[in-house]
């Protein structure tokens, strides 16, 4: 078992784990932020995708050790308090998600993505989500709710509507 | 006398979802975030080999590793090893042998259940599956549908000594006769591939027994909770009164979660028998080849016209592919398609021929349309290879061939009549959003200049029966269940409303729809409404939610529970306001006396004077509430004209979509927004089985395409944006005017893509082209037309 330490949504969580247990299990099955989901064993469906330091990750492609000191936000700790992020009121408005599974992963990644290219184009939006998949939506209306996210955010540091 | 729907309702608005807010912020109850305490992990060992006997198996290694609580191979588990059901035996002579949860001696695919361990902790059980000892002798695999048939054939199932489960025949009128009266007659044989579900969340099922009650709550991702609990009482023997089924937040189904699996069943006599909870999440890997698959069809289809392409007749011989196993409604998913290969055409007769085979895979049952689009690609693809056979535009083709909008209610060959429909409209209407005129005349451009890109387009002109309902027709159909739907509505002491329905959504927006339609009678705000379903214990009664049937069945029962309840309101405020029940009008939530607007009571003040009783009307009972269960006389029929643009380099056999279009006509609509995001979804669905997906088996019966490394569901960036439009057509035989959509678009968009790329290429002298269309079998299509490699 291997000591870790590690601030998820603005906790800092201690504990000892097995060094061959994946971020996205300690995330769900040690510390129950349960926000984050398992759709896949192949690192292919990017339902897990968390930001480690601010950047995206698939956390089944990251062990839990190797998050040792270091920053993880989920989709659990996206919204400040009660002001949704612009991607989730984006995502709300242009009916960017059905299920809902994808949702947390993919939601992350846009955020990702958007902080890379806060004007993104439609191949650029469609091209940066590849490694998200979504079964309900076609897409479409995620490819929407991002370009909207964009324009939300470009528009100022005003908070999403909820 | 009844409530009027208002004219400024939520009814028919782009109302965002209630559903959303706990998604987008991950505060959501997936089967598998259940942690119960004192909770067994279960792990299975599935076989490898996809036919072989079982020579040896022996759990008891398995015993002695860490935090192993128990381990069970058949043999062990005895009585509690429950058969899965099938509810559709399609013929009186079917084959049904029998599916038990675990193995017994012998493995019939690759996937099928021999031994499960249970620990601690799900590492705990997974590690321990190593310490099982099983030896296999195997057996040949029987993989190819045709040569299963054949005498001699390695059998799935030796005791019922054929690898054919049943033989069904429908003929209508005399297709012979049709086809001798011909000019043409055009023949093809379509493969309509095997494809796998793959929702985005994997199953999941948790059982507890809850304490001192015989309650056993089963917590699963399920698309039937309430279906289930039936299933799971006649297979395990418990009290179905003594089963609670939840579905909480379910991550899409598609079909593939309408089953009660061997998993649900181990699950659920595993927890009665150890006394503790039983829990079980299936990997993604294990979701491939142990969740249910669909389509896997073999189509001979031949079809019988003029020279001036009048359709005479039509034949379809089909080979379904069971797989291993017969499940909840395996053999009949072909019959579902079997009405609708006759469309939405006019023609003399229909011969249909249908035989259900066993083979070593994965078993089949409903996927996304479910038969339906079997049928469309089959008929879509004929009629576009008739118009190339007599030299005929292929609109111009359908136009005259198919029901006119004056002609409905309108009987097909196949026995279905079709309440309304506007082809002429949907058509109209797509074709104006496409430029088809526009897109006809690049094609013969780049044509004559013999660019290696060429350009398709792909039409289909589809209809489908869904709305799973009516009950007698489906039991006419030797289906053992009903296709009706409930709905409670209560008016709490508050003024809040409760719809207790028995539809259970998994991201198609019940809770939002659902108070749309409520609100509408009941004057109540979309916000003060709960929409509570897919709890047994909550909401008893249901059918669920598959085949398009959750608006079109589930819907008409909110809209007559929802005015049911007005009534009775009505004479509560009459008595109230001391007038007669008649001089009141419902306007806005609130009955008012007519012509003295200042005597009005409240529907939520009613609500509460029904809930204190102190001054009802004599022989009105308290409390305000109001149930319905409906049984719609008929399906309901949607329909719609979708348009493809496709490049193809013919080069490369690389194929892009440049464009597509679609026209849905899906009667009234409650939610366009959500109408549209199913449209979208069906539609991206339907392209994949096109273009990108398709279960592979090699000889020896190994799934290839096993994983979602090597299965391709698309993403974002293999698909574009597409464009939709409705026509509106109120079906007559729902009071709501609503038809369903869930299904539309993937019954719809295959053939338009697959249309469109022979359309492409058919100067190259290609007349069909395989599913999924690669690249790589589009170059060895265009190959193998010019008279090279194949």
């Amino acid at each position: 078992m291997a000591h870790i330490s590690v601030t998820v949504d603005g906790t800092s969580y201690q504990g000892e784990v097995e060094p061959r247990k994946l971020l996205v299990h300690w995330l769900r099955e040690d510390i129950g932020r349960v926000g984050t989901v398992v759709g896949c064993d192949t690192s292919n469906c990017g339902a897990c995708t968390v930001l480690l330091n601010g950047r995206s990750v698939k956390s089944c492609s990251v062990l839990a050790v190797q998050a040792d000191g270091c920053e993880v936000t989920t989709i659990q700790g996206l919204a400040d308090g009660n002001d949704w992020h612009p991607v989730q009121t984006a995502f709300k408005e242009c009916h960017g998600l059905q299920c809902g599974y994808c949702t947390p992963g993919m939601v992350m990644a846009a955020v990702d993505l958007l902080s890379e290219n806060p004007t993104p184009s439609e191949s650029e939006i469609r091209e940066g989500l590849e490694g998200n998949l979504c079964r309900c939506t076609g897409y479409h209306n995620i490819v929407k709710s991002v370009a909207y996210a964009a324009d939300l955010m470009s528009a100022g540091p005003t908070k999403g509507a909820k | 006398m009844t409530a009027a729907l208002e004219t400024d309702t939520a009814l028919g608005k782009p109302i965002r979802r209630k559903e959303d807010a706990h998604l987008l912020h991950g505060q959501t109850n997936w089967t598998d975030n259940i942690q119960l305490p004192g909770t067994v992990h279960m792990a299975i060992l599935r076989s490898p080999m996809a036919h072989a006997k079982i020579t040896k198996l022996d759990v008891s290694g398995a015993l002695k590793q860490p935090g192993v609580v128990a381990a069970y191979g058949a043999k062990e588990l005895g009585d509690l090893n429950g058969g899965v059901p099938c509810v559709w035996p399609v013929t009186d002579d079917i084959k049904m042998p029998a599916f038990p949860a675990l193995a017994i001696d012998k493995v019939r695919q690759v996937g099928d259940c021999v031994a499960v361990v249970l620990a601690t902790s799900v590492a705990a059980a997974v590690d321990a599956l190593d310490s099982i000892v099983v030896s296999y002798d195997q057996l040949p695999a029987v993989t190819d549908m045709e040569a299963a048939l054949e005498s001699g054939s390695a059998l799935v199932h030796d005791e019922i000594e054929t690898n054919a489960c049943y033989v069904y025949k429908m003929p209508c009128g005399d297709y012979e006769a049709s086809r001798a009266k011909a000019d043409v007659v055009v023949a093809r044989r379509f493969i309509n591939q095997r494809l796998i579900p793959t929702f985005m969340e994997p199953r999941s099922v948790v059982a507890a027994p809850m304490g001192m009650s015989d309650e056993i709550t089963i917590w699963s991702s399920t698309q039937i909770p309430h279906v289930l609990r039936v299933l799971l009482a006649l297979v395990t023997g418990i009290p179905e009164n003594n089963l609670r089924v939840v579905a909480p937040d379910v991550g899409g189904g598609f079909g593939g979660k309408l089953q009660c699996y061997r998993e649900e069943i181990l699950v659920t006599n595993l927890a009665k028998k150890l006394g503790r909870p039983v829990k079980w999440t299936e990997t993604r890997s294990e979701n491939m080849v142990a969740t249910h698959h669909g389509r896997d069809q073999i189509q001979d289809i031949e079809i019988a016209a003029t020279k001036d392409g009048k359709i005479l007749g039509l034949k379809v011989t089909l080979l379904a592919n069971m797989g291993a196993y017969l499940q909840i409604i395996t053999p009949g998913v072909p019959l579902l398609g079997m009405f609708m290969y006759p469309a939405i055409y006019k023609m003399d007769s229909y011969d249909f021929t249908c035989t259900g085979v066993f083979t070593n895979k994965t078993p089949t049952d409903a996927y996304r349309g479910a038969g339906r689009p079997e049928s469309t690609y089959a008929i879509e693809r004929i009629v576009d290879e008739l118009a190339a056979e007599i030299g005929m535009e292929p609109m111009e083709l359908r136009k005259k061939n198919w029901i006119k909008h004056e002609e409905f209610p309108f009987t097909t060959v196949a026995g279905l009549t079709y309440d309304t429909g506007n082809y002429e409209a949907a058509t109209e209407k797509a074709l104006a959003m496409f430029d088809y005129d526009g897109l006809r005349a690049e094609q013969a451009q780049r044509r004559a200049a013999g660019d290696p890109v060429q350009l398709g387009i792909g039409i289909s002109t589809f209809t489908e029966m869904c709305g799973l309902a009516p009950s007698r027709t489906l039991g006419a159909l030797k289906y053992v269940a009903g296709g009706w739907e409930h709905c409670t509505v209560r008016a709490l002491p508050t003024g809040k409303i409760e719809v207790v329905t028995g539809t259970s959504p998994h991201g198609q927006g019940h809770e939002t729809a659902w108070s749309q339609i409520a609100s509408s009678i009941l004057g109540v705000p979309v916000e003060d409404i709960e929409v509570i379903h897919s709890d047994t214990g909550r909401a008893p009664y249901g059918m669920d939610t598959y085949g398009s049937r959750s608006l079109a069945v589930g819907g008409q029962a909110i809209k007559a529970a929802s005015e049911r309840l007005v009534e009775k309101a009505r004479v509560i405020a009459a008595h109230q306001l001391e007038c007669s029940a008649s001089d009141l009008e419902f306007v806005n939530g609130s009955f008012q006396v007519k012509g003295d607007p200042s005597k009005s009571q409240a529907l939520g003040a009613v609500a509460f004077e029904a809930f204190t009783a102190h001054n009802l009307p004599p022989g009105v009972e308290p409390t305000l509430q109001a149930e319905a269960t409906i049984d719609p006389e008929d399906f309901s029929y949607p329909h719609g004209t979708h348009l493809a643009a496709l490049e193809v380099d013919t080069e490369t056999g690389q194929v892009k979509l440049r464009k597509y279009v679609c026209v849905d006509d899906v009667g009234m609509q409650v939610n366009p927004m959500i109408v549209e995001g199913q449209v979208h979804g069906g539609v991206a669905q339907g392209i994949a089985q096109a273009l990108f997906e398709g279960a592979e088996y090699d000889d020896d019966g190994n799934l290839l395409t096993a994983s979602l490394a090597d299965y391709l569901i698309p993403s974002a960036a293999d698909l574009p944006s597409f464009e939709t439009g409705s026509t509106v057509t109120p079906s007559t035989t729902h009071p709501l005017g609503t038809k369903g959509v869930g299904e539309a678009g993937a019954i719809a968009s295959t053939p338009a893509i697959i249309n469109g790329i022979v359309d492409a290429l058919r100067h190259l002298g290609v007349t069909d082209v395989a599913m999924p269309a690669s690249p790589q079998t589009v170059w060895r299509t265009i190959q193998a037309a010019k008279g090279g490699a194949k």
